[in-house]
């Protein structure tokens, strides 16, 4: 990897933070999150997006951040990781996961979090087909995937019932 | 990387501008081919033109008579921001395997289209339903159907300087209706053994009047078997219709054999889908005029 001099000036808002940021005009947006903003909740696996680790929302589409240059977010809205929880208090998923012990080395959790989270607010109540189809991108080697399912819909259920009330 | 230019045109002539003055340039649209290219050495792009800012390239229109899509539109947005799926259910269940919902949050038709792989899924779903892309250049706009655009693994028709604007699908009758299957070792986040589209017109007693079958990952590129098509037309889709659709599909495919499949179990796979995507594209039709 060498390093062009022409650095480019990016506006975006990140996590709902007006944020400006220099970076090469081939680097990635995952790169950009941990080395350049000290994101470093988005982790990175394999970098050709197979793995979703890197799991962020771009105007609230699910994408890798390791396939996602970081000039493209120019004017556009990213959340990562760190904007899931609201201050101290844990996101649902994020509070089910540890519940339902669906983590263990954690590489993959901030990936799983951003993902499920997506994947509640555009199906709220999502089969467990659809959420294992839905995450069928984010790969995790520790859990066997049953206990962050389980999270995910519980998650998705204490949402509704949240919801309705 | 060595990607050392990064520019975000928003309109067509510029972005033909960029492509057309001797820098080593690639097209940006979704980047889950070329972003990988460039980190595995196989891409090697000078300058990046990321084509999203451009109007023409992510619209979806419905009109009288087709369904535009632009080329860098993502799959996410075809399959739940766009009518496109309730006309073509097929080339949606071909645009809904490729990839993760991550990559389907990036990932477009015409990049599916361009990358020109043998085994992309939108591409037998695309020639099945007749698509045209439209393309622009130097020279001017002109169409050309999908089944000539991919001229062999990895290599489109697209010439210096031009650029894949969108794919125009004519509109469905309601006496018509399309079908896509493919095999995968997996059921998610895999590469065909072997893909089918298909796409039916029946009249009113169910005789079949128009058909298209295509077939993928069978051939260095996806390929229009004309002579399944014509087994059927005319037929009321009957066992020994049926079957020579199914012969001229295997007669057509000339697989590799990889660690996917053998040569032989690819061509036989591929006549099952034929089959199958055939009875799939009557039960869409005759389930929506019921």
């Amino acid at each position: 990897m060498n390093k062009p001099l022409n650095k480019m000036a990016v506006q975006a808002t990140i996590n709902g933070e007006p944020t400006a940021f220099l970076c090469s005009p081939g680097q990635v947006l995952a790169d950009v999150l941990r080395d350049e903003l000290e994101l470093i909740g988005t982790k990175i696996g394999c970098n050709t997006g197979d793995c979703g680790a890197c799991s962020v929302l771009v105007n609230d589409r699910l994408v890798c951040a390791c396939l996602v240059l970081a000039a493209e977010v120019e004017g556009q809205a990213v959340q990562t990781i760190e904007g899931i929880a609201e201050g101290g208090v844990l996101h649902p998923v994020q509070q089910k996961l540890l519940e339902h012990a669906g983590l263990q080395c954690g590489i993959c959790t901030p990936g799983v979090v951003v993902a499920a989270k997506a994947l509640i607010e555009h199906n709220p109540n999502p089969t467990e087909e659809q959420a294992r189809y839905w995450l069928a991108g984010n790969l995790c080697r520790c859990t066997g995937y049953d206990k962050i399912i389980r999270a995910v819909l519980d998650a998705a259920q204490q949402m509704r019932q949240e919801a309705a009330v | 990387m060595s990607i050392q230019e990064f520019v975000a045109p928003d309109s067509l002539s510029e972005a033909k501008g960029f492509l057309s003055d001797g820098a080593a340039a690639s097209v940006l649209a979704g980047g889950t081919d070329l972003l990988v290219g460039v980190r595995l050495g196989t891409r090697n792009p000078e300058r990046v033109v990321d084509l999203k800012k451009i109007p023409e390239l992510t619209a979806i229109n419905i009109d009288a008579e087709a369904v535009h899509i632009g080329a860098a539109a993502s799959a996410f947005s075809i399959l739940h921001d766009s009518d496109v799926p309730s006309f073509f259910p097929g080339f949606a269940e071909a645009l809904d395997l490729i990839g993760s919902t991550q990559i389907q949050g990036r990932c477009s038709a015409g990049g599916n289209l361009c990358n020109a792989s043998p085994a992309a899924d939108s591409i037998p779903a695309l020639i099945a339903n007749g698509a045209q892309c439209l393309i622009t250049g130097p020279g001017g706009d002109h169409q050309m159907p999908v089944e000539d655009f991919v001229v062999g693994p990895s290599k489109n028709a697209l010439k210096e300087g031009e650029l894949l604007v969108s794919l125009i699908l004519p509109r469905p009758s309601s006496q018509t209706a399309d079908a896509y299957l493919r095999l995968t070792p997996r059921t998610e986040m895999d590469i065909a053994v072997a893909g089918v589209g298909v796409s039916l017109t029946l009249d009113g007693d169910g005789t079949c009047t128009a058909a298209r079958v295509s077939i993928g990952a069978v051939a260095p590129t996806a390929l229009l078997v004309e002579a399944a098509g014509a087994a059927l037309v005319g037929t009321q889709l009957d066992a020994a219709a049926i079957e020579a659709a199914v012969a001229a599909a295997r007669q057509s495919a000339c697989p590799i054999s990889d660690k996917r499949g053998t040569s032989e179990y690819r061509t036989h796979v591929v006549g099952v889908l034929v089959a199958r995507a055939i009875a799939q594209a009557r039960r869409r039709i005759v389930e929506a005029v019921s």
